[in-house]
């Protein structure tokens, strides 16, 4: 991977780009209003997941369909901590929220969706690809039916009605969910948001970096081209995988923690199925094991749903003179289409890394063998 | 006492409907090697399918049973086209892809398939008209109704007739030769495209059928009815044995039985700390059980890693 080289041209591109994400939400926020720069920090959000699950799916070769359940154990490690519930649900003990900062919910809320992946993988990291599959969606199901029914007999979730204010992280002493005054500039809360969440995941995406140059990274390739010849090269195959599960699950339990921060409001509603769905397509249609074509992935299709409400009802209304698919629908019906026409066409990604794209030319090279 | 009893007939009825599903799970994996997740979607279209269509039987005035029937002759072959269309647009064309490639796909067939469905029966809950007979019968001490009696009844005879047509006609020993070696099997003669085709168009018949019995027993139907059912289907299948007819219809029907007594006796067991709505949760503590335990099912060969 060259996206830490230092070429003179590359530093000059990346400080350009770095420049242009700065000023984005400034701009998006002045013209098209601060409704989209929320958005933004959404696919920021997605961004940090689909790199996530890109470990567990892209490098280790590993379906992971449950993996919005990390997700979910970061955010409602930070609700829980970070909200009155606890004051309320047990007076006993609690006299009012804990409210640790936000660099210690962070690592705890990384640490137990990290446990929670090493707790899932152990048992099932044995099982071939699509069993593995099947039980992670099962896993992903089992977390959500708990968090609608944990709030009997001891209240622990607070049940399908979710965890409401929920305080905003608070960085550097400044809490992001008030507005501040900067150089007679005025950032919304959104705006705030926005940067903390870029710094977070630029440090996600060095970290991904890194990882895929690391010895451990080229160990899970090695396991996803062909686990036997990797086991045999000396890759403990069962710790790797692991590491993978667990690594992809503490990416989760970060974004997750974000997540409850910024939205104020968890509900179980937020983690099912269909989200995970969503985040593996983000990985599947940028390109899997690519980080650009991820980071590409889950940008495009954070941003699909809202560019879908701006234009897909009123081009109904002038096409057919009535709304006949809500945007809702329409957006999971094109991902539906969306995966089914990738592994068709495409089966590599918008965005293929070289690697992949030699191994397809080279099976297309030769498709005699196939049959 | 009465309540086990109950709860064991409320399993084998659910378990029934569980099997028919599973065989579908089962003969495709058996053929292909692939999980099929799609097929819960296909017992939706059907129950929904059939819905509609006893919807405009009922004014004609025949008597109940008919109708039903009716509705279920129009369920089934759209299930058919639907489970071969499946396959044709989506599965084929990834025959020799990778592993992941078509178990990706069948993720976003059932996407769509469901959405699909929602756009052309809403998001509503349809009600299932009472045209069976559900009068309750005295059982050992247990109530079991005419429909239940009948669920258990058509599902068994389907399997028979499943089971006779695997073993004893020319199509059956084709679909056996394809799952055991689809190249050897083109070498004999077998139209193995075919068979496959014929393979999905005959699980969702039965899909169908399910569907049609699920909206029966819960007086229910709705677009996203199918994916729990089919994920515990799917689960049935494994804990008999992924490939293995018998196996699938023993896993529908210990899966039923577990969920029934499981949703019974929980709060029981565990002080009243959890309650029967967890019932969904044991289907996958089973999967997650067997997986670990005994990968092969309790009827099921020794599968190798298929490269």
């Amino acid at each position: 991977m060259n996206g830490l080289s230092a070429k003179p041209g590359a530093r000059a591109g990346m400080l350009l780009v770095g420049l242009a994400l700065a000023v984005l939400p400034l701009l998006v926020g002045a013209t098209i209003g601060n409704s989209w720069v929320r958005i933004l920090d959404f696919a920021l959000l997605y961004v940090m997941l689909a790199l996530g699950l890109n470990i567990v799916v892209g490098f280790a070769g590993l379906l992971d369909l449950g993996y919005i359940a990390f997700y979910a154990v970061g955010a409602y490690l930070y609700a829980i901590i970070s909200s009155p519930h606890l004051a309320t649900a047990f007076p006993a003990v609690f006299a009012a929220a804990p409210g640790w900062p936000v660099w210690l919910i962070l690592p705890l809320g990384a640490l137990l969706a990290g446990s929670f992946g090493v707790l899932l993988g152990a048992p099932t990291l044995k099982l071939r690809g699509d069993y593995l599959a099947i039980v992670t969606l099962g896993f992903g199901e089992i977390i959500r039916i708990f968090l609608n029914n944990l709030n009997a007999p001891l209240n622990i979730t607070n049940g399908p009605q979710g965890i409401n204010n929920i305080a905003p992280a608070q960085v550097a002493g400044l809490s992001l969910g008030r507005p501040v005054e900067l150089f007679g500039l005025q950032l919304p809360s959104v705006t705030l948001h926005y940067y903390f969440f870029l710094a977070l995941t630029l440090l996600v995406i060095f970290v991904c970096v890194r990882l895929q140059d690391s010895r451990l990274g080229r160990a899970w390739v090695a396991i996803r081209e062909d686990e036997v010849a990797a086991r045999a090269c000396g890759i403990n195959t069962r710790n790797v995988k692991l590491l993978a599960f667990g690594l992809g699950a503490t990416f989760g339990g970060v974004a997750g923690g974000l997540f409850a921060g910024f939205q104020g409001f968890v509900s179980p509603e937020s983690f099912g199925l269909l989200e995970s769905v969503m985040v593996l397509c983000m990985v599947v249609l940028g390109g899997m094991g690519h980080i650009p074509g991820v980071i590409l992935g889950a940008v495009l299709l954070s941003l699909l749903p809202e560019v879908l409400r701006w234009g897909a009802a009123p081009l109904q209304q002038l096409l057919f003179g009535k709304v006949l698919i809500d945007p809702e629908s329409l957006r999971l019906l094109l991902f539906g289409v969306a995966l089914v026409l990738v592994m068709r066409f495409r089966p590599a990604g918008l965005w293929p890394s070289a690697l992949r794209r030699r191994e397809l030319d080279a099976h297309e090279a030769a498709p005699g063998d196939a049959a | 006492m009465d309540i086990f009893i109950q709860q064991i007939i409320n399993g084998l009825v659910l378990g029934s409907i569980y099997a028919l599903v599973a065989l579908g799970y089962t003969m495709v994996y058996g053929i292909l090697g692939l999980i099929n997740f799609a097929h819960g979607e296909v017992v939706m279209i059907g129950a929904l399918t059939a819905l509609t269509a006893i919807g405009l039987l009922v004014p004609a005035g025949l008597p109940g049973p008919v109708v039903v029937l009716g509705g279920l002759l129009i369920a089934i072959p759209v299930c058919m086209a639907v489970g071969f269309a499946i396959e044709r647009i989506a599965y084929r064309p990834l025959r020799n892809a990778p592993r992941l490639a078509p178990l990706i796909t069948a993720i976003g067939v059932s996407i769509v398939l469901q959405q699909l469905a929602m756009m052309g029966w809403g998001r509503n809950y349809h009600t299932f008209p009472p045209l069976l007979p559900a009068t309750p019968h005295q059982l050992f001490g247990a109530a079991i109704t005419d429909l239940q009696m009948l669920i258990v009844v058509v599902a068994a005879v389907l399997m028979a007739a499943l089971v006779w047509l695997v073993t004893r006609t020319r199509l059956g020993r084709a679909m056996r030769a394809t799952a055991e070696n689809p190249a050897v099997a083109r070498l004999m003669g077998v139209d193995v495209d075919r068979v496959i085709s014929f393979t999905f168009v005959l699980g969702s018949a039965l899909a169908a059928v399910a569907g049609v019995m699920v909206a029966a027993n819960y007086s229910i139907a709705h677009y996203a009815m199918g994916f729990m059912l089919g994920l515990k289907a799917f689960t049935a299948a494994v804990l008999g044995g992924i490939g293995n007819l018998g196996g699938a219809m023993l896993g529908g029907l210990l899966l039923g039985i577990i969920e029934s007594l499981g949703a019974g006796y929980i709060g029981d067991l565990t002080g009243g700390f959890l309650g029967s709505n967890y019932q969904d949760v044991f289907a996958f503590f089973v999967l997650i059980l067997v997986l670990v335990f005994r990968p092969s099912g309790l009827m099921g060969e020794k599968v190798a890693e298929r490269a």
